[in-house]
């Protein structure tokens, strides 16, 4: 399995590449897969409550009701039954490839199970929505739909007289079911609305809204597919003869056809089979979990910093509870931390300046110390030589930077380059253990702790706190997020940036000439 | 700036989106039933008889059993499977045994069947068992039938209407 993910993510992250190039690391539709299922289930409810002012709900008129919305009112209504099919089919699309994604990416690991676990039910509310929905149409496919459904629910002996048999005659019977149908297919994307709520509680900031400039693309691209090609309704049902050829909607029916081939047993135990094993991912194989931070409170002042940029809303601020003039404290609540180390790279107190060697930050992961961090760090830089002596700065889930380390390029890495303090690039710098730092990382847009990449920028640029001291010559420090796959572009990025640190070292050699020359003639 | 070539690149990634929505939405089609074929549907549910039938308890039977449960006879709840034949114009669609339902096998058994056949007339036997005998039938219909294509021909079963009914 992990081969197959390996794969799987080298395969995204080269197709992600070309959709970078297109879109921009903004619009990338790839990293905004969850934003767009939302943005797909709003379209849906919109044109969804339209169509159902006109919607006949009786069996014998729901066909008619909706032959004219799609012809006599094919501008309004007819556009809305379109965008409500196209956007659900696009929800479809969306959560596949969201869910291969998320598996690609290795991103439901740890306390980060919970949302992979809560995707797992949405698969099934998301296909039966779209299947009743289909079914209130009434017509031949809605007829075969039916048939098959009510074979495959009869495979189960638990309800009795074979629900199949309404299917065959009695009108009165088979109109009582599509009332129950109706009523799922409100009911069902409710409770689907109330999971995908469920879904991003444990992310802070959930990205549940596209970008504009995305959002306005995609509809503009689902309503001219409504224009040129509107949705519509095939013969009408008919008991008393078989549905012959149907024209399925393979985004929401492709077990369909296998349902009518093998025993309803199979497909049961199939279906049951695939979603158990999916529920079990995040355990296979049940891997040793990295300790999640630690709060010191002797060295806490309740900045609140670390909880206002865990990715993963893992830390609370609480009153103080050692009797410290501060008024807060960090709790962090062990079910949700994922070990990223973002909130260590957030603490003020964790600066490699402080020389104590006992002393602690105010909050740390035990498995990667600071003090470590800042041990690794001088280690590396010890015998580095030359005038453009770098300290790379990576982190464990993109491109390992290790290949890189010659006489003059000293690398560390760490869970997420979010968990870097700004003050080690201070102290890389000022204690001219090297002449540049380059950090490097997941791809922009797509940090694997989600806050990582965003968050050293904004630190990095000043906007966000703990901000790098200004003392520090800007010059000096290049990054590169390059992910797994831009191997060539961040090999050439750390060449342009120790040719400029040979550059930058130069002209400094040469105004030291020039003062010194200038303190010559006043000597002479 | 977006530049041209970007722009392009975007329009066509749509385009290509909407043609895989606009295409796999209700196509390829799939044909579920031959249009030139009828179908005959074999469809009802049907409680056999009990595989033993009641007798009284025994003086000494009766003592073994709890004082709220003793009664006078015992009825065992297994019903036998039910066992049904379709012939057509004397070809054998169908010979298939049932079982009954329910964790004791007391239920009804449920027989659900579709037979594609060719339209026009045929003559239909059916028969059906429901009882503990080896051999033969406890009730059998003869008919001729006239089916068009894609007609649905229903065999239904009701105990209550005197056996086999068709429509
Ligand atoms: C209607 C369908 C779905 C919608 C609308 C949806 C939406 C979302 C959103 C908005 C996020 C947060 C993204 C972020 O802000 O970083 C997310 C994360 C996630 N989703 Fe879904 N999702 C859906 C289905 C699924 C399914 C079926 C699975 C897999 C079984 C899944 C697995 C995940 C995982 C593992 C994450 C979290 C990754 C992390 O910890 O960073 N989702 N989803
Ligand atoms: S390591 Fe820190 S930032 Fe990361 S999830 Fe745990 S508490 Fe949040
Ligand atoms: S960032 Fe550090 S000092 Fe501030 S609340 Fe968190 S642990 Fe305490």
């Amino acid at each position: 399995m992990e081969v197959l993910k390996k794969l799987l993510r080298i395969c995204f992250e080269h197709l992600e590449d070309s959709f970078d190039a297109l879109f921009g690391a903004k619009w990338n539709p790839f990293y905004q897969l969850g934003a767009l299922g939302w943005f797909y289930y709003w379209i849906v409810v919109v044109s969804g409550l339209y169509l159902y002012i006109f919607f006949d709900t009786g069996v014998s008129q729901a066909y008619k009701s909706l032959e004219y919305l799609t012809h006599e009112q094919w501008y309004a209504g007819g556009i809305m039954r379109s965008l409500h099919r196209y956007a659900s089919d696009a929800l479809v699309v969306m959560m596949m490839v969201h869910l291969l994604r998320e598996f690609a990416m290795d991103r439901f690991r740890s306390s980060r199970w919970f949302a992979w676990f809560t995707g797992i039910p949405m698969l099934w509310l998301v296909f039966t929505a779209g299947i009743s929905g289909y079914w209130m149409v009434w017509d031949q496919l809605a007829q075969y739909i039916a048939i098959t459904t009510a074979e495959f629910l009869d495979a189960v002996p638990i309800f009795g007289e074979a629900i199949a048999r309404n299917f065959l005659t009695d009108a009165k019977l088979s109109g009582r079911f599509f009332t129950l149908m109706v009523f799922m297919h409100i009911a069902i994307p409710l409770i689907l609305l109330f999971v995908m709520w469920i879904h991003i509680q444990r992310h802070a900031t959930p990205k549940v809204n596209p970008p504009k400039e995305l959002a306005i693309a995609t509809l503009s691209m689902l309503l001219i597919l409504s224009f040129i090609k509107p949705a519509l309704s095939q013969a009408p049902a008919d008991l008393s003869i078989v549905p012959t050829t149907v024209n399925l909607d393979w985004f929401y029916m492709p077990i369909y056809p296998i349902m009518n081939n093998v025993s309803g047993l199979t497909v049961w135990i199939a279906l049951i089979g695939a979603t158990l094993l999916l529920m079990m991912v995040p355990w296979m194989p049940p891997g040793k979990r990295a300790e999640v931070a630690v709060v010191h409170l002797d060295n806490c002042n309740g900045c609140s910093r670390c909880a206002a940029d865990c990715p993963f809303s893992a830390i609370d601020m609480e009153p103080r509870s050692d009797g410290s003039a501060y008024k807060m404290e960090a709790v962090v609540d062990a079910s949700h931390c994922v070990s990223c180390g973002i909130c260590v790279g957030s603490c003020p107190t964790a600066t490699p300046f402080r020389t104590k060697s006992e002393l602690s930050p105010g909050i740390e992961l035990p498995e990667d110390k600071i003090k470590i961090l800042r041990n690794k760090t001088i280690s590396a830089s010890r015998n580095l030589t030359g005038t453009d002596r770098v300290i790379v700065y990576g982190c464990d889930n993109s491109l390992n930077p290790v290949e890189v380390s010659d006489t003059s390029v000293g690398v560390v890495t760490m869970p997420c380059i979010g968990m870097l303090p700004p003050s080690f690039i201070d102290f890389v710098l000022s204690k001219k253990l090297a002449d540049g730092v380059f950090l490097t990382g997941c791809r922009e847009g797509d940090c694997s702790y989600r806050l990582g990449i965003k968050w050293t920028d904004a630190r990095l640029a000043g906007q966000r706190d703990p901000r790098i001291r200004k003392r520090v010559n800007q010059d000096r420090i290049g990054k590169y997020w390059a992910g797994m796959t831009r191997r060539k572009e961040f090999f050439k990025e750390l060449t342009t940036f120790r040719l400029r640190l040979n550059k930058l070292d130069s002209a400094q050699l040469e105004d030291q000439n020039k003062i010194n020359k200038s303190s010559e003639k006043v000597d002479a | 700036m977006l530049r041209f070539s970007q722009l392009l690149g975007q329009i066509v990634s749509f385009i290509l989106f909407g043609l895989m929505l606009g295409y796999f939405s209700n196509s390829p089609s799939y044909t579920y039933h031959d249009s030139e074929m009828a179908l005959i549907m074999v469809s009802f549910s049907h409680a056999s008889e009990r595989k033993e039938e009641c007798r009284k308890f025994t003086q000494e039977e009766l003592n073994t059993l709890a004082p709220n449960m003793r009664r006078p006879m015992d009825c065992p709840r297994e019903r036998v499977p039910l066992y049904v034949d379709v012939m057509l114009d004397g070809e054998n669609l169908l010979s298939k045994s049932y079982n009954p339902t329910g964790l004791a096998k007391d239920g009804s058994a449920s027989i659900y069947e579709r037979i594609s056949v060719k339209p026009g007339e045929h003559q239909l036997i059916v028969k059906l068992r429901d009882s503990g005998r080896e051999e033969g039938y406890d009730y059998e219909s003869d008919t001729v039938i006239n089916i068009e294509p894609k007609e649905i021909f229903v065999i239904d079963f009701r105990k209550d209407l005197g056996g086999f009914y068709f429509q």
